[in-house]
């Protein structure tokens, strides 16, 4: 039997879509509007991007983020494929557990992990620097790049491999050519969401970054609370298209060569 | 699966040492003193947990707990239709509905808070709007406002709400509502009997995701709220990077923590009970 939803549902969720995405069209709209100050449409400009280009903080913010992000993106991912892969040969017992603590890192607060964090570093008379928030961005970042694989990995079953090493392959030759491959998608889903989480990352690193280390979501908040500027929406608009096309591919990755019907989303 | 052991070691010592030891160092610390410097002084202490029995931080604890509720039931209110209105589309619109729903949470959410400014300021987009109808002469003032600082979170965390909600009803078994209706039962009452009862672990996992971001969300009061909506997740940043009281901010975090925790072992018992209950209806 059809249900066909009230029309006032549609409606509501109609206004629920503009109410969401009105506020991130604003600040792309803005970033191209010529003018500093006033609310008013001035004309269609490019001058911010521009300004963007030759600011040395935004730039060394920028090579900051990406240092970050791609260092912690390698790590993370190989961390988080080893935690998936190996879970899955443990006993009942330590899975359930070791599954927990995994998970432990998305379920607990940014500012809590962000401020522990600071008092180990401290204690440990580690000076706040890139790898500072570096470590921090690999703690949380590998939960995510574990979630993605083991969903992989329980989507594939273990028939493919039984059959290789009844077939005589080495535990090497069956991960190489049976594993690897089909959760190799996953994998790169995992570090692309890996790489958004950190380049997007505020409250973690807000607690152990140095003076030496302001990423791009930092210097933004700085700005932010200093008051709106023109080469704020730009920078944002630039962050956004960013993580938003790196979520795609994430996506993109994570349906591949699963003929399913319905398309898994992306967890959070 | 020895081997598997073997590889998983690295990665626990990670999780020990990044995750675990700091937690640890966090608890101890709230039971520290600090000298006159500021420094930690490892001593034996309560005045971190004393602290917070002041009137002042009492008020903000209750500040914030409020507004955490508040959040956490307008974005119920305003995300179930939503996500009732997707579970139940067609898997076009489901599809997109979900992708739609699902990009925000990638968008930075100081970006996202940030948007309110450029809406809210005095000069800002509702305000010249309103001027260019007429409606009003002066602009309002909207920005550093109570109304702003939810807005801005229930903004936030609409995703967190819908994509719980939208699972439980997606998962719900619909033939039971073309029982239901067979049987005579109108939409409001299979609504009320069966979709409800059937959505309540996304409802109370949405809630718990809501609550506890709120609770955690300093830039949001940062940004909109200026300096006279205070919450304790601003105190406890504050305590860490401005006032370095840290046995103090130590305490702060723990009470956060345990409120939380508190409130989840609580909804697992709503849950269980409600298993339970199911469990004895079929036997």
């Amino acid at each position: 039997m059809k249900r066909k939803s009230h029309p006032l549902l549609g409606i509501h969720s109609v206004l629920m879509m503009i109410f969401i995405y009105v506020p991130i069209l604003l600040i792309i709209i803005y970033s191209f509007n010529n003018t500093r100050l006033s609310g008013d449409w001035e004309g269609f400009t490019f001058d911010w991007y521009a300004s963007l280009m030759t600011d040395d903080h935004v730039l060394e913010a920028l090579m900051n983020s990406l240092t970050v992000g791609i260092v912690s993106t390698i790590v993370a991912t190989l961390l988080g494929t080893v935690g998936a892969l190996s879970l899955r040969g443990l006993g009942r017992r330590w899975k359930g557990s070791m599954n927990g603590l995994m998970y432990l890192p998305v379920i607990i607060p940014d500012i809590i992990m962000g401020l522990s964090l600071l008092v180990l570093f401290n204690q440990m008379h580690v000076p706040l620097g890139k790898a500072t928030v570096i470590i921090a961005h690999i703690t949380f970042s590998m939960s995510y790049v574990y979630v993605v694989v083991t969903a992989r990995l329980a989507g594939m079953g273990k028939q493919l491999e039984e059959a290789a090493s009844d077939l005589g392959a080495t535990p090497w030759q069956t991960f190489r050519h049976v594993t690897w491959p089909q959760i190799f998608p996953g994998v790169i889903s995992g570090a692309l969401i890996a790489f958004t989480m950190s380049l997007d990352d505020f409250m973690v690193s807000f607690f152990v970054a140095g003076p030496s280390s302001t990423t791009l979501p930092i210097y933004i908040y700085g700005q932010v609370k200093r008051g709106i500027s023109p080469e704020i929406n730009a920078l944002c608009t630039l962050l956004i298209v960013v993580s938003v096309v790196l979520i795609l591919l994430a996506q993109f990755f994570l349906n591949r060569g699963k003929g399913q019907k319905k398309h898994k989303m992306l967890p959070i | 699966m020895r081997r598997s052991k073997l590889l998983i070691t690295p990665v626990l010592l990670w999780l020990a040492l990044f995750l675990l030891v700091p937690m640890v160092i966090v608890v101890v610390m709230s039971l520290m003193s600090r000298d006159t410097l500021g420094n930690v002084v490892f001593h034996f202490s309560l005045n971190g947990y004393k602290t917070f029995f002041d009137s002042l931080y009492l008020g903000i604890y209750w500040d914030t707990l409020v507004l955490s509720v508040v959040t956490t039931v307008v974005c119920l209110l305003v995300s179930y239709p939503l996500a009732y209105f997707i579970a139940n589309a067609s898997p076009r619109v489901q599809t997109w509905g979900l992708v739609l729903i699902t990009i925000p949470f990638w968008i930075n959410f100081l970006i996202r808070t940030y948007a309110w400014v450029l809406l809210l300021r005095t000069q800002g987009v509702v305000n010249t709007l309103l001027i260019h109808f007429g409606w009003i002469q002066e602009p309002l003032q909207m920005l550093y406002t109570k109304g702003a600082v939810l807005l801005g979170m229930v903004y936030n965390f609409i995703p967190f709400m819908v994509l719980p909600i939208y699972v439980a009803l997606e998962q719900m078994d619909k033939r039971l509502l073309d029982a239901a209706s067979d049987l005579g039962a109108t939409r409001w009452k299979a609504f009320r009997h069966i979709t409800l009862p059937q959505s309540k672990s996304g409802i109370m996992t949405g809630c718990v995701l809501v609550y506890v971001s709120t609770t955690g969300m300093f830039v949001v009061t940062d940004i909109l709220g200026g300096a006279k909506s205070t919450m304790i997740s601003n105190i406890i940043q504050q305590q860490y990077l401005g006032a370095r009281n840290w046995p103090f901010g130590s305490a702060l975090s723990v009470i956060f923590v345990i409120t939380s925790l508190i409130l989840i072992l609580l909804f697992n018992r709503a849950m269980q009970s409600r298993a339970d209950r199911a469990k004895e209806g079929r036997a």
